[in-house]
């Protein structure tokens, strides 16, 4: 049973990484830079639902729902103010930029919100269930992740397979010179990509503090960097790569706890990834690149 | 990353007036110093500015010559760090002479991250891009996860070693534990100062020039500029990047035993990959792939938030705000163009053409 | 191409700095008047720090800096020391030893007389090194490792990690509360590591089984789903928690709603998780823990604190690292008018003079009564054993 417990939670610490992974994969499939802020528009996403839910005593719904806009609407901003001036430069200069973003928000975060552990409640009213004799429980928490994750994984795919603007991101991502000849607007697509990216981050947030209730201005960075791992090892640019590597690495995480030790798990959780890529040098779900002279 | 084709001649200036700046920077601080008591704060961040134009020179070794993105070369710092600082805490009372047990300390630490400088290159020979980077990144991440849980005493019968906890070492009563897990290494002898570190780093960037303008250098760069056709003109890709990733691990790991030593309590903390990201911000500032520029930018960045400590509670924002301006404003097309209408070498250019238009004439 | 970059970030850097600079003026001049009056007058003692106050460790940082504050902003109104007023500085190091060392370098610009060292363990060593160069005093509201105080100039507020480790394997065996114990400690942490590793080594020899070690780091903090699962698995009765309570405010709820049920024990980390904004405080009915500071206490010095912290911080940070800082403050102060410390001498001599005056002195204050120090600087005093129960510690 013990088994199923870690292999439940592994999934659950897992659709959260994906999800912050999702927002990763798809800027970096979009405007090829690794936005390293993402992880902290997760937190401000959960200061805003703190903000209204609990500072302002309105329901879980409606924090969730400002949470999504606040985060929306400050991934655009980033975006025009501070990545877009610099589209023509190299990818590195962006992730530099991106790293100045993310101090930003944490010390924007630290003055406004102070230092101390803010104790989340959870916005998730789901009972938990008990299974096998009350030897497996999963909490609500657990389930509404889960769901959650996969409606999102299943309509982001809809979206950008079926739609004109999902399609129009595909095609950004190609070739941004061909989509813009063929008519698409690629600034405004690269925007989209930036408002879905953080909306999902904002959904994110709301999950991760209400599964771990423990919000401070550095919440947001681990799940960035481990989110940026599971985005790579899934294979970067990929949709469903994300979503693969940040589920394989939340249970990879766990079961390495639970079975060989957890005062090694980071490393063999970083083991792992590294003999994986050194088979599979573009992530599991990653392209081939093709190289040519 | 664009090609360039300078005869050598410009090269050797270009280096010269490196070594110029440098020397230069050295005597007047050197002035200062000792025409100052107080001061301490700036007396106080020099080592660490040498410590850290030397991440960033080697650093710009495998960012800028070779290409690579490498997260994880906090790690290395680590490595050196811990093997200098464990050697001198060894010999403390064995080894009379504090220099020579520096100079042995040095070469200990930068030759064992040199080792792991190549076993991290193997896996880089399959990797690019940002799975190389991760992969960087990972290497680091483990570093510290393992070393913080290291635990190594010394007693009569010899080392104990232990990844568990210090209880579990066994040692004999008189024995005294060395590396005590997350406390790190405590007791370290001081033996870096301002005029050591100086040392190392001309000697950092003596190697790292010399490795640019070299026939190593130019292969690795036609490697870095086109990897299949370096391949075809029988390039030996595996072979130099291993030698690249040898000296820029070798390199920081120096940078962490001159770290080690300048401080009295060694921990993994200060080796995460904010650390490596901060070195990478150096470099990608300066100019990636230009050894003056790192240095530059290291000396800049390193002192910024240091004299933003009178806005008190501001002094991290302000940081990151200027750290986002000076990216955009380096990457502005009319800045640029505004750059170059005031820039010296510019003027002096048009003053020497003007004046040899007027000698024809 | 390059070399006009370079030039560009320069001139850029330059202007930026030029900016700042000119804004540090406005502020100072607006905003410090009674500071800049001080300075004026002479008299005064320079009081300074450091710690983390931006960064992963920003609220035992700013606890400190509130409840050294706090005191600061008391002793003056009181008429300050031997008569001199009080300037208090504290300097941001974000928990690192280099950053600590800098800090340092920048109070002895400010000519520092005494300091209160700095927050954290590492940093402390690093911060204690330099200021034994100097012979500068240090009394540390709350580094707890038994390094910190290596030099004779060095003392500390706290307890050590040794101490509280070993106390809590005496406390757990002689009162019989469980035979089979489960930690969960922060390995990267030296305050956790080092307990864990004292608790270890005396509770075999009091005979307590430890069936489960289980552990965790700064980067991963926020899941114990497996660390819990394992310890069910273990069949231990009791949890022994030498961490800091943000973590631990994690643990309990993920053990609750995972349907562990377990005795909790922790130490003065612990301390300020009934203080956390919004924390469901029922999750920690029951935790004993053993620490010198309660919020609640009923004693006038902790009643006095606590009012006089909320009236003017709210509940920012209220936890034992604003109250050791408060107390290390206030024990300066005992110690000065015993040593007659004034404003013309120097930091050298007032360590001298203190140093000599900490052996000698008798304190109550907010962390303990009847606090004396040995030359080694640990304070003796006595670690109290409290279990919450309905919302508020009750003495065990």
């Amino acid at each position: 049973m013990s088994f199923l417990s870690y292999l439940v939670s592994g999934i659950s610490l897992g659709s959260i990484y994906a999800l912050i992974a999702l927002g990763y994969t798809m800027v970096y499939g979009i405007a090829k830079m690794l936005n390293f802020a993402h992880g902290d528009v997760i937190m401000v996403g959960a200061y805003a639902i703190y903000t209204i839910c609990i500072t302002w005593g309105l329901p879980p719904y409606v924090g969730v729902l400002g949470s999504i806009v606040v985060c929306a609407v400050l991934g655009v901003v980033i975006e025009k103010v501070a990545y877009k001036p610099l589209r023509k430069a190299s990818s590195l200069a962006v992730l530099i930029t991106a790293i100045g973003v993310s101090y930003l928000l944490q010390n924007a975060a630290l003055l406004i919100f102070k230092s101390d552990t803010k104790s989340f409640t959870s916005v998730v009213n789901i009972p938990s269930i008990d299974l096998f004799d009350n030897q497996l429980h999963i909490s609500g928490e657990t389930i509404a992740t889960i769901v959650v994750s996969v409606i999102i994984m299943v309509a982001l795919n809809l979206f950008i397979n079926k739609t004109k603007p999902g399609r129009a991101m595909l095609a950004v991502s190609e070739d941004k010179g061909a989509a813009q000849l063929m008519g698409i607007n690629v600034n405004s697509t690269i925007s989209l990509t930036f408002l879905i990216g953080s909306a999902l981050a904002a959904v994110a947030g709301a999950l991760l503090c209400s599964s771990y209730p423990a919000l401070s201005p550095t919440t947001g960075a681990m799940p960035g960097i481990k989110a940026f791992t599971a985005a790579v090892f899934g294979g970067i640019g990929s949709i469903p790569g994300a979503m693969v590597g940040g589920i394989l690495l939340g249970v990879i995480e766990n079961l390495s706890k639970g079975y060989i030790s957890t005062q090694f798990s980071d490393a063999i959780v970083f083991g792992v990834l590294i003999i994986i890529l050194l088979f599979k040098p573009t992530g599991l779900l990653g392209k081939k690149i093709n190289e040519k002279v | 990353m664009q090609k360039e084709r300078k005869p050598l001649k410009a090269a050797t200036k270009s280096n010269l007036i490196t070594y110029g700046i440098l020397i230069a920077a050295f005597i007047i601080v050197s002035i200062i110093c000792a025409s100052n008591d107080k001061m301490y704060q700036f007396k106080g961040m020099l080592v660490p500015l040498c410590i850290y134009s030397i991440m960033a020179v080697s650093l710009n070794l495998v960012v800028g010559i070779l290409g690579d993105l490498s997260l994880g070369h906090a790690g290395f710092m680590c490595i050196g760090a811990y093997v200098g600082a464990f050697f001198s805490v060894l010999l403390k009372d064995n080894i009379p002479l504090d220099w020579l047990r520096f100079v042995i300390s040095l070469v200990l630490g930068g030759i064992t991250a040199g080792i792991f400088g190549f076993l991290i290159g193997i896996p880089v020979l399959r990797l690019r891009g940002d799975y190389l980077a991760i992969v960087t990144l990972a290497f680091g991440e483990i570093i510290k996860n393992i070393v913080n849980l290291l635990y190594v005493g010394v007693d009569g019968s010899g080392l104990h070693v232990s990844i568990k906890s210090a209880s579990d070492l066994n040692m004999a009563e008189d024995g005294t534990v060395i590396v005590k897990g997350a406390l790190g290494i405590t007791g370290t002898p001081n033996d870096s100062n301002f005029t050591v570190g100086f040392i190392l780093l001309l000697i950092t960037v003596f190697v790292s020039l010399n490795l640019i303008n070299s026939r190593t250098g130019r292969a690795v760069k036609s490697i870095r500029d086109n990897r299949i056709a370096a391949e075809t003109v029988g390039i030996s890709v595996t072979r130099y990047k291993l030698i690249v990733f040898m000296i820029s691990a070798f390199f920081a790991g120096i940078a962490g035993v001159l770290y080690s030593h300048n401080i009295s309590s060694l921990n993994t903390s200060t080796f995460g990959y904010n650390t490596s990201i901060l070195v990478l911000v150096y470099v990608v500032l300066g100019g990636i792939g230009s050894t003056r520029g790192s240095i530059i930018a290291a000396v800049i960045l390193y002192a910024l938030p240091e004299m933003l400590r009178e806005l008190r509670d501001y002094r991290m924002l302000i940081y990151a705000v200027v750290l986002i301006l000076l990216m955009i404003v380096n990457n502005n097309e009319k800045f640029n163009l505004f750059k170059e209408k005031i820039s010296i070498s510019r003027f002096i250019q048009n003053r020497r053409e003007a004046m040899s238009k007027g000698a024809k004439s | 191409m390059k070399l006009k970059k370079i030039m560009a970030s320069l001139l850029a850097a330059a202007a930026a700095i030029t900016c700042l600079t000119a804004c540090k003026t406005d502020g100072n001049t607006s905003g410090n008047d009674s500071e800049n009056n001080a300075s004026a007058g002479g008299n005064v003692l320079r009081i300074g720090g450091s710690g983390p106050l931006t960064g992963d460790y920003a609220l035992y940082g700013n606890g400190v800096k509130n409840g050294a504050q706090l005191a600061i902003d008391e002793i003056n109104a009181a008429g300050g020391i031997n008569g001199c007023t009080l300037e208090f500085k504290i300097e941001d190091d974000e928990a690192g030893e280099e950053k600590a060392v800098n800090a340092y370098n920048v109070l002895k610009d400010w000519d520092m007389d005494i300091s209160i060292g700095t927050v954290t363990s590492g940093a402390c060593i690093a911060f204690g090194a330099e200021a034994a160069k100097d012979n500068m005093f240090i009394l540390t509201p709350s580094s707890t490792a038994v390094e910190c105080i290596s030099g004779d100039n060095a003392f500390r507020v706290c307890f050590s990690d040794p101490n509280q480790g070993v106390a809590s394997a005496d406390y757990i065996a002689d009162n019989g509360l469980s035979s089979k114990v489960a930690i969960i400690y922060q390995s990267d942490n030296a305050y956790s590591a080092g307990i864990f590793d004292k608790f270890k080594s005396e509770a075999s020899a009091k005979g307590i089984e430890i069936v489960s070690e289980q552990s965790f780091t700064k980067d991963n903090k926020t899941d114990f789903s497996a660390q819990l699962q394992s310890i069910k698995d273990s069949g231990a009765d009791l949890m022994f928690l030498p961490i800091y309570y943000s973590e631990a405010s994690l643990i309990l709820q993920q053990a609750k709603s995972s349907g562990l049920e377990i005795k909790y024990f922790g130490c003065d980390g612990l301390d300020g998780i009934l203080n956390m904004n919004n924390f469901d405080i029922s999750l920690a009915e029951g935790v004993m823990l053993l620490t010198p500071f309660a919020a609640d206490a009923t004693d006038d010095a902790t009643v006095h604190f606590v009012t006089e912290y909320r009236a003017k911080y709210g509940d920012e940070t209220m936890n034992q690292f604003a109250a050791d800082a408060y107390d290390a403050i206030y024990i300066i102060k005992a110690a000065a008018e015993k040593a007659g410390i004034n404003a013309d001498m120097s930091s050298s001599e007032i360590c001298d003079a203190l140093k000599k005056a900490m052996t000698e002195i008798t304190v109550d204050g907010v962390t303990g009564t009847s606090i004396t120090w040995a030359a080694d600087g640990e304070p003796s005093k006595a670690p109290k054993a409290v279990v919450i129960t309905d919302g508020s510690y009750k003495a065990m």
